[in-house]
């Protein structure tokens, strides 16, 4: 490592630095509440159909069940993912993802570097595919997949999909034991940022939140996604791009419902249908649009 | 003769499939030579993180010729066949021979060389290979388990040349990831190829990995004087992970100490794959564990140490944050949340479940000589830690960690020793809980597995079995066996759930070595008592292995055949046999024998004395041959038929008080 350790946006820094030398666009954070970086529609959408695809974007992804009051060192209600999509996958993506971590200060020479099995899925985007969970020194820094599916639809070309834990990784890099305690740059501490949100948030999503609110607003947003991707643009274009928005936005109020605890058990696996069946048929309207414009 | 050596290299194949896919690679290996013709006079594979290997010693450099004699259509048929039969060969007629009015030609096939065989068998073995699970990459269409990188495949020193989707093979192979030189190096046969791996940091054989592992493990543990847990499941798992293996010893912070070792191991064995060690005087978990690395770090494995031991400790404080968070519930309080789990969507919920295993305690305590108090009250907190946040974590901990938290709350000793012990036997090797309140719980909650899952047509066929139900109907047998518990099944189940049982404890009675068909004899009967079931097929086993066995089943066999002959020609006579005046000797001693049973037997199988049952059933061996071999059956004289086959069913019906004896085979 070198001689300082990066701080929390040195490493976003060098991450996009070296990605956008690999060809990537630098994308900005998708403006819609989302859970993982997977769930921007620069992933779930633009992975799908035949055209090739390079980004790599900061998605704050927001965890509402993960609320701790900013009292855990770790677990947060939003940490930050880091999200690399190639589409095709180039035959050296293991090359391309080690020299990202030479990039950040990980020597492999030093640091015990695994690839450990994690077929990734998704069933929410009804999205599945082949990787591993890549470990360095026993912690989980990137979720490496080879994306077979999403939307139930096969993607192909393949896309691989790298995706790092920020947070985590930071944690490493700096040594520290509190996310709170990261350096976000020289003067400022991460906790300085979102200390107030984790404590605010936490409490809005486990306690606060409205449930029949959410419920309402869940049920308009499903109805929404069928008439927005039933509609047509100027082009005559199916609304893929904000029927999915909606997807985006009833998952994120499923998400609040389910940190709230109002979610039982056997509601869940229907709620999740709902979503995927909603994602699904985004899905399809993008390609059949991809196929009609290709 | 010359050797071939074939390596599949790919990224990362997952620990659990390199078994497997070692075997699957050898077996297709072999049929595809066999059917060639080719017999390597060895051949061996191997499996690791990131390739699969093929060495075959001894192969010919072709095969043979082989000349065939093919059957072709009858002298005289419609010349379309004939014709057909000369374009399939090749020939013409009068290069075909006739014998017996049938055409025959006479192929003679050269041998193929074998890099053109094996060219093939490649490719085959790569476009049909039985990976559970498979993927597609960039914009090939090729399936692997995950990307294929390289094909090394060289025959007698040269490179069998082919392609399979644009991966051509060759000779040149990689070491390790980080430790080799990171440049491809050229084989030539098996023993450059192992050297070159070895020198550039790979092991290519698991055994000598997981040696590695061992050995290196132990030495550390000892230079600590600690003691390494052995853990053969996860040595198998980490010897995937690593191409060249060097063990670490970390710390762990000694404050976490005070949770369940359970907890402990669980997570450093799921989550970090980690070995626990402990101190030898104690037997008890040492404040340390031991990871494998995949390199020998430059700075000893220091970093490597100090970064797994963070990780770990996230971990441990996450645990105990649960197992903290968890104690401030009482089990009690948990059983609402049940209402919100579903057990299977046609079952219910988890309460629902716990509801009906309640129940079931109550009823099967006295049957097990359980105190029924403590019993319902185990039954009704058994499940309630499928709500904990430990558990919620560490799924596998269920039970081990409701018995934490009830001893914690203070409840009685056998009520904590029943939540802790339900889920047992969860396999072959596993203990049955013998504690009658332990076991009282663990009967009713196998018990409702498997009559919900039966009702609702869930029952396993072939290798499917998602609910694990044959484990359950063997717990159930295996409790009631050694706890000794008097439990009339027929209370608790019926129907395919019987027979269920009756097919399980066959199973379980043939791999104690019993035979199959005495289970099925002794079940014909309707009991329903496993105990006594056993009782008599032990009995009854020893019994036909001694010579009067042997005979009186072949005497009680022939008596079964005349009397159902006669039954197809009209109903067979009622009543008892008589001692008839005149009746030869042999007649009058086994009426004689078949009446000094009587009462007798009956006894002896109230009291369970099956041993002597089949003693008493013994004498009548003698009676039964000389009656077959001097009296015939068929008397001219209906009076002396009547009495005869009277005769033969009281002997019949003796017999068949211990078992069934027409389902014994032999």
């Amino acid at each position: 490592m070198s001689d300082a350790p990066l701080s929390f946006q040195g490493l976003i820094l060098k991450l996009h630095d070296y990605w956008s030398r690999q060809g990537c666009m630098i994308l900005q954070p998708y403006d819609v509440e989302v859970g993982a970086g997977t769930l921007s529609p620069m992933t779930v959408i633009r992975t799908l159909g035949p055209k090739p695809w390079k980004v790599a974007y900061v998605q704050p992804s927001r965890r509402p069940a993960d609320g701790r009051y900013g009292e855990n060192p770790n677990r947060l209600h939003q940490h930050h993912q880091y999200q690399v999509i190639l589409k095709p996958n180039p035959p050296n993506l293991q090359e391309l993802y080690l020299g990202s971590l030479e990039a950040i200060g990980i020597d492999p020479l030093l640091h015990d570097i695994r690839f450990v099995e994690d077929d990734w899925e998704n069933p929410t985007v009804g999205a599945w595919g082949l990787g591993w969970e890549v470990w360095c020194d026993g912690m989980e820094i990137t979720q490496y997949t080879y994306f077979q599916q999403v939307g139930g639809l096969d993607v192909f070309p393949v896309a691989g999909e790298l995706t790092y834990g920020l947070e985590r990784l930071s944690l490493y890099l700096q040594n520290k034991d509190s996310v709170y305690d990261l350096q976000f740059n020289d003067e400022f501490k991460y906790g300085d940022v979102y200390l107030a949100n984790e404590q605010q948030f936490s409490a809005f999503e486990l306690e606060v939140a409205n449930v029949d609110v959410l419920k309402t607003q869940f049920e308009e947003m499903e109805s929404e996604v069928r008439r927005i991707v039933g509609s047509k643009g100027r082009q005559g274009q199916p609304l893929v791009l904000p029927a999915y928005d909606h997807v985006l936005k009833a998952s994120h109020l499923f998400n609040i419902m389910d940190a709230r605890g109002a979610i039982a058990v056997a509601e869940r696996q229907s709620y999740i249908g709902r979503i995927r069946d909603l994602c699904k048929l985004c899905a399809e309207a993008w390609v059949e649009s991809q196929g009609a414009n290709a | 003769m010359p050797q071939l050596l074939i390596e599949l290299f790919s990224e990362e194949i997952p620990a659990r499939m390199q078994a497997n896919a070692a075997r699957d690679l050898e077996r297709l290996a072999r049929e595809k030579l066999a059917a060639e013709g080719l017999l390597p006079e060895a051949l061996k594979t191997f499996a690791g993180a990131r390739r699969l290997t093929l060495v075959a010693e001894g192969l010919p450099e072709a095969q043979k010729d082989r000349h065939e004699e093919l059957k072709g259509p009858k002298v005289g048929a419609p010349p379309q066949a004939l014709e057909g039969f000369l374009r399939k060969t090749g020939l013409t007629q009068d290069q075909l021979t006739e014998r017996a009015g049938v055409y025959f030609a006479h192929v003679h096939k050269a041998g193929r060389p074998t890099p053109a065989i094996v060219a093939e068998m490649v490719e085959q073995i790569v476009r049909t290979f039985p990976w559970p699970k498979s993927m597609v990459s960039g914009t090939s269409k090729l399936r692997w388990v995950r990307p294929l990188r390289r094909i090394t495949c060289v025959f007698g020193g040269q490179v069998v040349p082919f392609e399979i989707d644009g991966i051509p093979s060759g000779n040149t192979v990689e070491g390790h990831r980080f430790m080799g030189d990171r440049q491809p190096f050229e084989v030539k046969d098996f023993d450059t190829y192992a050297d070159g791996l070895e020198k550039r940091c790979v092991v290519l054989d698991v055994e000598a990995r997981k040696d590695r592992i061992v050995d290196a493990a132990k030495t550390l543990a000892f230079a600590r004087n600690l003691e390494l847990v052995e853990d053969q499941g996860l040595l198998d798992e980490v010897a995937g992970l690593v191409e060249w293996p060097v063990p670490v010893l970390g710390d762990m912070d000694p404050a976490f100490l005070d949770l369940p070792p359970e907890v402990i191991r669980t997570s450093m064995r799921v989550h970090q794959r980690y070995f626990a060690v402990r101190d030898p005087k104690t037997g008890k978990l040492a404040p340390h564990f031991l990871t494998v690395a995949n390199i020998q770090a430059k700075d000893g494995g220091e970093i490597i140490a100090k970064g797994n031991a963070k990780v770990l400790s996230a971990r441990l404080s996450d645990a105990r944050f649960f197992w903290n968070e968890d104690r401030k519930t009482r089990l009690e309080e948990r059983l609402e949340k049940l209402k919100g789990v579903t057990f299977h969507a046609k079952l219910g919920s988890m309460y629902e479940r716990v509801e009906r295993i309640v129940a079931l305690a109550g009823e099967l305590a006295p049957l097990v000589g359980a105190d029924r108090d403590r019993a319902v009250q185990a039954a009704r907190l058994a499940k309630a830690d499928l709500v904990s946040g430990l558990v919620g974590e560490f799924p596998e901990l269920q039970g081990v960690m409701g018995g934490y938290y009830a001893e914690a709350e203070g409840l009685d000793p056998a009520v904590v020793e029943a939540i802790r012990s339900h889920y047992r036997p969860q396999g072959p090797s596993d203990a049955v809980p013998t504690d009658k309140v332990a076991a009282t719980v663990a009967l009713a909650d196998k018990l409702d597995t498997l009559t919900s899952f039966f009702s609702i047509g869930e029952k396993p066929t072939g290798s499917r079995d998602p609910f694990a139900l044959r484990r359950a109907a063997l717990g159930v047998i295996r409790i009631v066996l050694e706890t000794r518990t008097r439990l009339p099944l027929k209370r608790f189940v019926s129907g395919e759930v019987l027979d269920f049982f009756a097919d399980r404890l066959a199973v379980l009675l043939r791999e104690q070595g019993r035979r199959h068909d005495l289970v099925a004899a002794v079940f014909a009967l309707g009991d329903d008592d496993l105990v006594r079931i056993v009782a008599k097929v032990e009995a009854l086993d020893a019994f036909l292995k001694t010579e009067d066995g042997a005979n009186l089943l072949a005497g009680y066999k022939r008596a079964v055949n005349i009397l159902r002959a006669e039954e197809k020609k009209g109903p067979l006579p009622a009543g008892e046999p008589t001692q008839m005046g005149g009746a030869p000797v042999e007649e009058q001693a086994l009426v004689a024998a078949v009446g000094a049973l009587d009462g007798v037997l009956d006894e002896l199988i109230d009291s369970e004395d099956f041993a002597q049952a089949m003693a008493e059933l013994a004498k009548l061996r003698g009676p039964v041959d000389a009656f077959f071999d001097k009296v015939l059956v068929n008397s001219d004289n209906p009076a002396e038929r009547d009495n005869r086959l009277r005769l033969l069913a009281r002997v019949r019906d003796a017999m068949g008080r211990v078992a069934d004896f027409s389902q014994v085979t032999g």
